[in-house]
Order: C-alpha cells, then structure tokens, then sequence
C-alpha cells in the first residue's frame, strides 16, 4: 500500500471509529453512575434514523445531528425510568429497549418512506479541511481534513475527562456509582444523578447514531448500527472507564471496521466475510484478555432504593 | 406516595407481595395487553386503523385450519430455543445469543444432512438432532466458558457470537456450500429420508412439533425434578450462597450455557429438515431475538412459555398478512416484541403496590 | 415546648409493610448532652435516627428543632438544620480520598474543583481534633477506626450541631473507644449534642448523661445516667430478666476433633492472611474466637470449610487430612457452617423454606432417589424442622426473603443441625438479631455441644464470645494473641490483645 492509501486508511479509521467514540463516552457516564447501559444499539439507532429524517426535512445536517440527538435521548430516558424508576433487570431492559427502537425505525422508515423504497440521499455532513494544520504532512489530512462531528467528537474526549476527574458534578457522579447510598446520606439526589447521566448517554448515544446516518453516509438503513452499540459498550470496559482508554478502544475498533472495507477492496484471497466478523471477535478477544484486571463502579447495575434498610 | 387529584387523594403504597397463581397469570397479561395498546397507538398514528390491523392479523394466524398449522410450525422454534432460555436465563445467566446458536445448529445439521446421506432414515434423523443439538450447545458453551473462567459477561459475548455465526454461514453459503450449478448462495439439499415429515396433510405441520412437545417436558423435568436443575436455580438465586455450600457454579454455568444453546440448536435443525431442507441465509430470521421475549412472557416456566410461542408464532404469521391488508409493516412484530419484554418487566413491580383512591376528608379525619 | 430542648421528636410513627418499627415516640435532647439511645436490635433506635436524618418520612408526629417546628425531606435538610449522622455501615466512597470524601456534595457543578483548598481544610480540621488523619488518603486504605473518625469530619465539617453516632463502637478496640469517647466529650463541650444508639450497656453508663430506652418501636422510659444501673437499663431494654449467663457442661474429652496445623491462607487485605495459625477444638468444646473484624477471622472460616486455598499446612477432621477436600465433601463429612453473612451465603433467599433447608442433601436419598428428585420429601423434612425450630410463619411454601432475621437463621440452623454435625463453624451467628433469637441461637449451639460436636463460634461481638464459649482465643493480624477461659482475663487485658499484644507481653512495662 502506498502513502497516499496508509493516510485513506488511517483518516478512514478515525472517522468509522468515531460513532463508536460518542456512543461509548455516553455509555461513560452511565457507567460511572453504575447503570449498565445495553441500551446503545437502540439508542444509536435511533439517532440514525432521526439523523436522516431532520436533515431530509430541513435540508440540514445540523438539524439533522440535533433531532438524532433528541431521538437518542427519548430511547435512554426509557431505560433510565425502567432502570432507576422501575428499578428492574438492566441488560434485559436495554435488550427489550433495543429490539423496541430497531423495530420502530424500521417501521418509521417504511411508514415515513413508503414500504420497499429508500430515501434518496439527504444532505449530509462533508468533510472540513482545517486550515494550515490539514497542510501537515501525513498527520495534516489524517486528523485535520474530518468532519464536523469527528472534530466534535475528539473535543468530547478532553472535555468529559475534565468534567469527570475535576469537577465538583463529576465527583458527584462517581460518588453515585461507587457508594450511592453514601452520596444519599450527604444529601446528593443519586436518582437525579442518574438520570442526568442518562440523557447524557442518549444525546452522545444519539449522535453516534445520526453520524452513521449523514456523516458517514448519507442515508438510513434498516438495522445499520449492525451491533455497534453493543461494541461501543464493551469499549467503556476495554478503555477502563476513562475517556482516553474509551478513545483507544473506540479506534482499535475503528481500524478494524476500515481494515475490513479495504481488504475487500484488495480483492486479498480471504473472503469478505472473515473481515466483516473482525470487529466482534476482536471485542470478545479483548474483553477476554482485559476482565478482571481492570475493576468498574462497584454499585454498576444494581437499583438504588431509599427505602432499602 | 400520594397524588392529590381534585378533591380526593391517590394513595399508592407498597402491600407485601402476595404470590398466587392468579396473579402469576395475570402479570403477563397485562403486559400483552399493554404493548398491543402501544403498538395500536402506533398504528392510529401512521394513519391506519388499529382494529383492522389487528383483525388481519388474527385472521392470517387463525383465519382457517391451515393458518392455524402454520402458527404451530412458527411457533415451533421459538418454542425450543425459549425452553433453552429458560435455562440459561434461570441459572441467572443472561444469554441473547438464541439467534447464532439456531444458526449454527442448522449448520451442523444441515452438513450431517449432506455427508450421511447413505444412512437409513431412521438412524439419520437422530443423528441430524445430534448434529444441530452440538452446533447449537457448543455455540453457547463457549460464552459459559468464558463466563465462568473469565468472568466476562455473557450477553456481550453471546451478541458478539450472533454476528460471527450469521458471516460465517453467509461465507460458507457464498462459497464451500454453494450447492452446484451456483446461481444462489445456498447449500446442497439433505438427504430426502432426513426430511421431518408432515404430519398433517394440506399443511406444514411436522414431526419437529412433537421435538418441541417432547422438550418442554424434558426442560419440566429438568430443572424441578432433577437435583442438576435444583442446583442450577440456586446458582441462578444466589450464586454466593451457592458456592457456600459446595455447589461448583462454574460447572452449572457452562452446563446451562450448553444446554440453552442444544435446544437453540435444535431449533435450528428443525427449521432446516422440516421447512427449508436445506441450508440458507437468514433461515432464523430472528427467531433468537424472539425466543428471549417468549421466555420473559411465559415467565421462565414451560407452561407460559408454551403459550407464548403460540402467540408469538401468531403474531410472525399475521404480521404478513397485516402488511397485506392493513399496509402496516411487518417490523411491527419487534415492535411490539420489545414493548412486551418492557411491560413484563415492569408487572413485577407494578403487582407489588396497592392503588387507593381516598377522598380529602377521610385522610385528614 | 420546652426551650432548653435542641431537639423534641414529638409521637413519631413509622410502620413498613405491616410493621411498625416506631410506635408512637418521644425523644428529647438538651444542647450540651450525650444521650443514649438504649434498646436491643429491632427495637427502632435506627429507624428513629433515620428519620431524623431525613432518610425516611414519619407516617405520624413531628419534629422540632431549637423550637421551630420542622420537615425533615431528606438528608440535604438535616443537613442544613445542623443534624449530622455517622452510619453503623460506614457511608464512604472507598476509592475516593478523605477531602474528596468530606467535600462530597456540597457542590455540584461544572467549575473547577479546587481540591488544595479543600483538602487544606479539611486537614486543618482534623488536626484540631487530633484525629491523625491524612486528608489526602485514599479511604480503602484506612483503618476502620481512622475511616469513622473521617465520618466524624465530614459531620463536623458540615456544622453540625447534633450528631448522631449509630452503633459506632461495634469495630472498635477498647482503646479505640477510648479515644472516641474522648472526641465526643471534646464536641460536647463545645455546646453541642450527641445522640448515642447503642445496646451495649456498660458504655451507655460510662459516656451518657441521659438515656431513653426503647424496646419493640415504643418508648419506655428517659433516665438520668448518674441515677440508674446497668440491670435496671438491662430490664427496661428487655421486659425481663436477661440471660446473664449459660448452664455449660465442662469439657470431657481430649480428642482434637478439627485441628489446624501452621496453616497459611492469603488474606483480603494484607494484614489479614493467615500466619502458622495452629489450633485444636476438642469434642463437646466451644472455642470462641474474640477480635476486630478483619483480623483474618473471615479467612480462618473460609480455610476451614474449603472456600479459601490453603498454601501452607493442614486442616484435619478427626485426624484425616482434609486440607484440600472440596466444600461439599467437608459438608457430607459432618462439618457445618453458619456463615457471616445469612442473606448472601446462607440462604437462597428467593427459595422456599423447604428448598433452603435441603441446600446440604437435596442430591442423597431420600430426596433423590434414581436420579429423581422428590419435592414432596422435601415438603415433609421442612414441615418436621419448622415445627422442631419454631419457624414463622410456618410454611414451607414461604419464599425465605420476607422472613426476619432471626426466622432465617432458625431456617440455616434447622440445615445445619438436623444432620447432627461433628464440627459447627458459626460465623456472627446472632448479629442483627433480637434478644430472644439470639438467646434461641445460644441455647442450640450449647445443646450441639452436649452432644458431643466440636463448635468454633467467630464472634466480633465480645461479650458474647465470653459468654458461650469454654475457651477463648484472641486474633489479631492473622495470629492468636492469647488463650484463656472466659473469667481468667481481665476485659482490659482482653482488649490490649484484640489491639495487638500478645499474651506474653501482658503488664509488662514499655
């Protein structure tokens, strides 16, 4: 492979590696307040199919970015009130929640779009060349020559590690899912806290999704999350519940995901297919090698109660 | 907690939890019941009249004797890899991964199908069972593994081995199994005597039903009346308390693992001897994903399982003649699918308060 | 009302499902006071303190506080009328520092948090009292008795005016309650007000300047320390006498029924393992092992019953080596276990009554015979035990969850002893009971003893240890400090090995 294809694949890898990115910095925040946040899939789908449907009525990506956001947040308030009000099973909830939405955006998609056609492409987001830095050699177009949503998304990862590490809120937050009833006993509402956190996931989990949709292409797709939101969960355990491991995880993801579409286009003896599974026996592979030496929220998935004595 | 509504009060508070059949029954019901009422709100809002929606879709299910046939043979893998659920989800492992063990159990069965062609029937199909059972149980055995040596949790592991099961059936349909001349990615047809053959002229209902009739027996038996099944519920409990008293968890885990996803397997050998005869992409269709919400429906118990397989495989065949008639689609079905596995979710809580209304004066008296 | 009062909780009642854990209770306390709020565990002291702390809402009575009439929602109001508590279960993040730890809560916002500032504080505040910790320790790594005293800062901290201490000597050294005593002495001189829960009699007399005794959600009665006595305490707590001690047969035998010989074991914490730890427990005897948790009594339980890898030595059972024997062969031996915690390693507590108490033989005959299990055995050995242990309520069908302490642990005694075991390993077998389950509890295992088991009671509950047990060992760190029969060692002496030192070292001046 030659320069100018390694710097196509790298810039290619951050890019698929960035739905995986915001899905999984939201998925952080749920964690530290120890929800077990299954739900991405449908979350992230929804967010693709809202993507799609406010830039096709408005003829904007922004809109489009902002209704998939609201779409990602209405799926995660679901899980929060059956996670924190109902306080019932977390991963089956967010299994129920996904079966929901990736039904519901399918029937959306028909009834909105007509049984049996596509939408033809919507406006979508383009890539945005920096000026000067997209100039640097190799690094330049690599990091520089991106979307909107991908310098968003690499702006998140400081950004929540600051929120998270040195704030007073992200105190609060960790204090919730390590001990919550201690942060009750101080006077912190953990149910708010939680839900905060929740309708964090859904509008991070939501963009993920309307970037899969108007940014990395430019049109909705029955079931086009294809299991991402469930890689974008285990990232938050690979990247050890810190913004920057989440960073790595969600790129070694990403290389995964562009490895595969260039080595189809290769033509390389291997068949397709090998390369599509890559991404899931990678995160099996991981998790495999990283559970255990890596310790998560110690109240992750139970139901807080304030009654409970 | 009270809710002030005019001149009354809304008094909700916690009675303790009374547990009688009736309101085991009930409980799901209302759970049915609620997601249909969602889902009719759905259908009124595309602009389609819930009730015919509905009426078609009950007609397409149970409309003649043959729609009734066809709702028993749907039924019928959902059935097998729901009773493979409850045993999983009973010894308190959470497995999604119904959907890839059916996948490689039809796999297997379908290569035992085609190698062992020189068998006798009678010999043929118990080892096409065999074949699928392993597919499917190994497919599950490996997140157990993991599980119980690793500690790594098994729902990500069963999803991730979905997808890893459906590539690389696509790739062996695409190319080793490509059934010659090769106009369609599909493998060779299994040998005629290893079909499941029909039971009931005019309709496709098979001996796999009787598989399936069989099964819930053998998963009654197993997990009540055997002290395997006596240990893996308590796994499921308590898995410390478990432990404490020298039950191996590690070993029930894997057992139960393997044995959800036999049945799962099973399920997918039906499908493949008794409908399709032969091996071809999506042949489960989602059954997996199903098969989860029948499971949580029926309760973790054979009997509401069967019941809910039924309305379940109802619900699969009226949906394509509600998409006919009533122009309403088809993905409607996952809809109210996921609907139901929330609802039933909530009933166990929503069963544990008392709901009075109080007039004002009465609470100040 | 009375004005010299800081605190007047006026008819307070509290039920939960049908239970009224408070039933109609007065409670007052004057500014500058230590005051002890007395009664047996269920009596509704904690209950009492948890509304007062905002955690629950009275369903009856009201709260006033210095004269104004009050409405406590949640701990953010008691915390802001000045009202601070320190939990019997410590309420501390553990992987968060002490300063982060004392800071939490009160703000939650996006700015940037000045973490110098506050761990300056809240160091300033700490040496003020003397407490000698560090503010910017991580609270794992803490001692429990240095982890309560930042409880104690993260309530003064928050000004406050009354602190509520529950239970807080239960993992203290006797020197360590000393030291505390000395801290709430220094707080009520100040002008502020302690409410002390306790049901421990002598510190009750040696710290309050009043008590209110409580018993089964009702008020008894409110004393004046100086004017009463531990019996008098003890009958109002109790409604009769109480046991003060058990008719025990001394010990016949010679015979080593269990021994552990140099056994090491790695622990949780480092301090913990075990260390050459060699004992004997004869048959007919009761061995109690007295010492703060944490000592390595949880990984001698463990070690014993199989649930922890022995790396060095050997654990026999009557003179065979069982060292490496799986649990449930040690349980098929003879060898029975109440374990520490009754709901996590006890019972099934989603099980029926009957399906907890063939937890040890549902796999033998007769409840599995050819492979099948019968449920209606099992219905029939349940209906047998609950009648002999006096269960309730009495159904075998009853999911276990609901039942109270004390019906649960009669449900693992019914288990443990109906197979007539060799050796009963009992792991703070009565915490969190009431006197009558706890007295139940006593009477069972002595009644196993006559018969000739070998029983090894861990206990962090001193007074009990005394009280059952033939022999007492000390633990500290892994190692037996001292051995003596109950009544041979003064309590102070037995508090300086629970601390530390060894038997040998005892009087001996430094």
């Amino acid at each position: 492979m030659d320069e100018v294809n390694v710097i196509g694949f790298v810039q290619a890898a951050i890019r698929m590696s960035t739905p995986i990115l915001l899905a999984g910095l939201g998925g952080l925040f749920t964690s530290r307040v120890g929800i077990i946040n299954f739900a991405l899939e449908g979350i992230m789908v929804t967010g693709a199919f809202f993507g799609v449907f406010g830039s096709y009525i408005s003829g904007s990506p922004w809109i489009g970015a902002l209704f998939g956001m609201i779409g990602g947040m209405a799926a995660a308030l679901i899980l929060g009130f059956m996670s924190i009000t109902v306080k019932v099973d977390q991963v089956v909830s967010g299994t129920g929640i996904n079966i929901l939405f990736l039904g519901l955006t399918s029937y959306l998609l028909n009834i909105v779009f007509d049984i049996g056609a596509k939408p033809s492409q919507v406006a979508s987001f383009q890539d945005i060349p920096i000026p000067i830095l997209s100039q640097i050699p190799f690094i330049g177009p690599i990091l520089f020559n991106q979307n909107a949503l991908v310098y968003i998304a690499m702006l998140l990862v400081p950004f929540c590690y600051y929120v998270i590490y040195k704030t007073s809120f992200g105190l609060t937050l960790r204090a919730v899912g390590e001990h919550p009833r201690a942060a009750d006993s101080l006077g912190i509402s953990v149910v708010k806290t939680r839900y905060i956190a929740i309708v964090i996931s859904g509008l991070l989990g939501g963009l993920g999704g309307a970037f899969l949709s108007i940014a990395q292409l430019s049109v909705f797709m029955e079931n086009m999350t294809a299991g991402r939101g469930y890689v974008a969960w285990a990232s938050v355990t690979v990247g050890n519940w810190n913004p920057f491991g989440i960073l790595g995880a969600s790129l070694l993801f990403g290389l995964a995901d562009a490895l595969q579409l260039r080595l189809q286009a290769f033509g390389i003896g291997i068949p397709h297919q090998f390369f599509m599974m890559l991404p899931y026996i990678l995160t099996m592979l991981v998790l495999a090698g990283v559970v255990g030496r890596t310790v998560g929220p110690s109240a992750m998935g139970k139901p807080y109660s304030s009654e409970s004595k | 907690m009270n809710i002030k509504l005019g001149n009354s009060q809304i008094v909700i508070e916690r009675k303790p939890p009374t547990k009688t059949m009736f309101s085991d029954l009930i409980g799901p019901l209302i759970a049915l019941f609620l997601a249909l009422l969602v889902s009719a709100a759905i259908i009124a809002l595309s602009g389609v009249n819930p009730i015919l929606a509905y009426t078609s879709m009950i007609d397409g299910a149970f409309g003649n004797f043959r729609s009734f046939a066809e709702t028993v043979v749907k039924a019928t893998p959902l059935l097998l890899a729901a009773l493979g659920l409850t045993i999983s989800y009973r010894t308190g492992l959470v497995s999604i991964g119904a959907e890839g063990q059916i996948v490689m159990g039809g796999l297997m069965a379908t290569l035992a199908g085609i190698y062992f062609t020189m068998l006798p029937g009678f010999v043929l199909i118990p080892l096409v069972m065999l074949a699928g059972m392993l597919g499917g149980g190994l497919w599950g055995a490996i997140p157990g593994y993991l599980k119980a040596k690793l500690g790594v949790s098994e729902v990500i592991n069963t999803i991730m081995l979905n997808y890893i099961a459906i590539f690389f059936v696509t790739y062996l349909l695409d190319i080793p199994l490509r059934e010659p001349p090769g106009y369609f990615p599909q493998s060779a047809m299994i040998a005629k005597q290893a079909w499941l053959p029909i039971m009931v002229t005019g309709t496709r209902f098979h001996l796999g039903v009787l598989f399936a009739i069989i099964a819930i027996l053998v998963v009654y038996f197993l997990l009540w009346r055997s002290p395997i099944g006596y240990q893996m519920r308590a796994v499921g409990l308590s898995q410390t308390t478990a432990h404490t008293s020298g039950i191996n968890v590690k070993k029930n885990l894997v057992l139960a693992m393997g044995l959800s996803g036999a049945f799962a397997g099973l399920a997918g050998m039906v499908e493949v001897a008794a409908i399709h005869h032969r091996l071809v992409n999506s042949f489960s269709s989602g059954y997996g994903f199903d098969a989860m919400a029948v499971a949580l429906l029926g309760k973790l118990h054979p009997a509401g399982v069967v019941i809910a397989a039924l309305f379940f495989g109802a619900l699969r065949v009226g949906a394509n003649m509600m998409q006919r008639t009533a122009q309403v689609p088809a993905s409607l079905v996952f809809v109210i699918q996921g609907l139901v596995i929330l609802f039933v979710l909530m009933d166990a809580l929503l069963r544990q308060y008392s709901i009075r209304i109080v007039k004002e004066d009465v609470v100040h008296g | 009302m009375d004005t010299q009062n800081i605190l007047e909780m006026r008819n307070i009642t509290k039920k939960f499902a049908n239970v009224k854990a408070c039933n109609g209770v007065t409670f007052f306390v004057k500014p500058g006071e230590v005051h002890a709020l007395l009664g047996e565990n269920g009596a509704g002291k904690t209950t009492l303190m948890n509304i007062l702390y905002g955690f629950y809402r009275p369903d009856e009575g009201e709260i006033y506080l210095k004269g104004q009439l009050t409405d406590i929602h949640s701990p953010k109001d008691a915390i802001s009328l000045g009202i601070g508590m320190v939990h019997q279960h410590f309420m501390l993040v553990p992987t968060l520092t002490v300063a982060e730890n004392v800071i939490l809560g009160l703000t939650a916002n996006l700015k940037k948090l000045d973490m110098e500032k506050a761990v300056e504080k809240v160091q300033q505040l700490s040496d003020q009292f003397n407490f000698q910790v560090n503010a910017k320790a991580l609270v794992k790594d803490l001692s429990i008795g240095a982890q309560q005293k930042v409880e104690l800062l993260k309530a003064i901290y928050r000004g406050a005016d009354i602190l509520i201490l529950d239970e807080p000597t239960a993992v203290l050294t006797p020197q360590e309650v000393k030291e505390l005593f000395t801290i709430l002495r220094q707080f009520v001189a100040m002008g502020k007000s302690v409410i002390f829960i306790s049901h421990k009699l002598w510190e009750v007399m040696q710290i309050s300047n009043r008590v209110t005794v409580l018993r089964q959600g009702g008020f008894v009665d409110v004393v004046q320390t100086a004017e009463t006595t531990k019996e008098v305490l003890a009958d109002m707590m109790v409604g009769r006498s109480v046991v003060l001690e058990y008719a025990k047969t001394p010990v016949a035998s010679s015979e080593a029924l269990l021994a552990l010989h140099g056994v090491c074991a790695e622990g949780d914490l480092p301090v913990s393992c075990l260390n050459e730890f060699s004992l004997c427990i004869k048959k007919g005897e009761v061995v109690g092992v007295a010492g703060v948790d944490g000592n390595g009594q949880r990984e001698l339980a463990e070690s014993i019953m199989g649930l922890r890898a022995v790396t060095k030595g050997q654990v026999c059972l009557n003179g065979k080596d069982i060292t490496d024997m799986p649990i449930r062969k040690r349980i098929k031996l003879g060898m029975a276990h109440i374990p520490e915690d009754r709901l996590k390693q006890g019972l099934v507590l989603d099980f029926t009554v009957a399906e907890n108490m063939v937890l040890d033989t549902y796999d033998e005959p007769p409840l599995t015979c050819k492979g099948i299990f019968q449920p209606q055995k099992m219905q029939d050995i349940a209906q047998e035990l609950i009648k002999e242990f006096d269960v309730r309520p009495p159904n075998y069908d009853a999911i276990v969850r609901n039942f109270s302490g004390g019906n649960q642990q009669k449900v693992i005694l019914a288990r443990e002893f109906t197979r007539s075991p060799q050796f009963i390993l009992a792991v703070q077998p009565t915490r969190g009971l009431d006197i009558g389950a706890t007295e139940f509890v006593h009477r069972r295992l002595l009644a196993e003893k006559e018969k000739g088991a070998a029983v090894l009671m861990i206990s962090a509950d001193l007074d009990e240890v005394l009280l059952v047990s033939d022999r007492v060992i000390v633990m500290y760190e892994g190692r037996i400090m001292g051995e003596f029969i109950p009544g041979e060692v003064l309590i102070t002496d037995i508090g300086l090995m629970m601390g530390g030192t060894p038997q040998e070292r005892l009087g001996v001046c430094e």
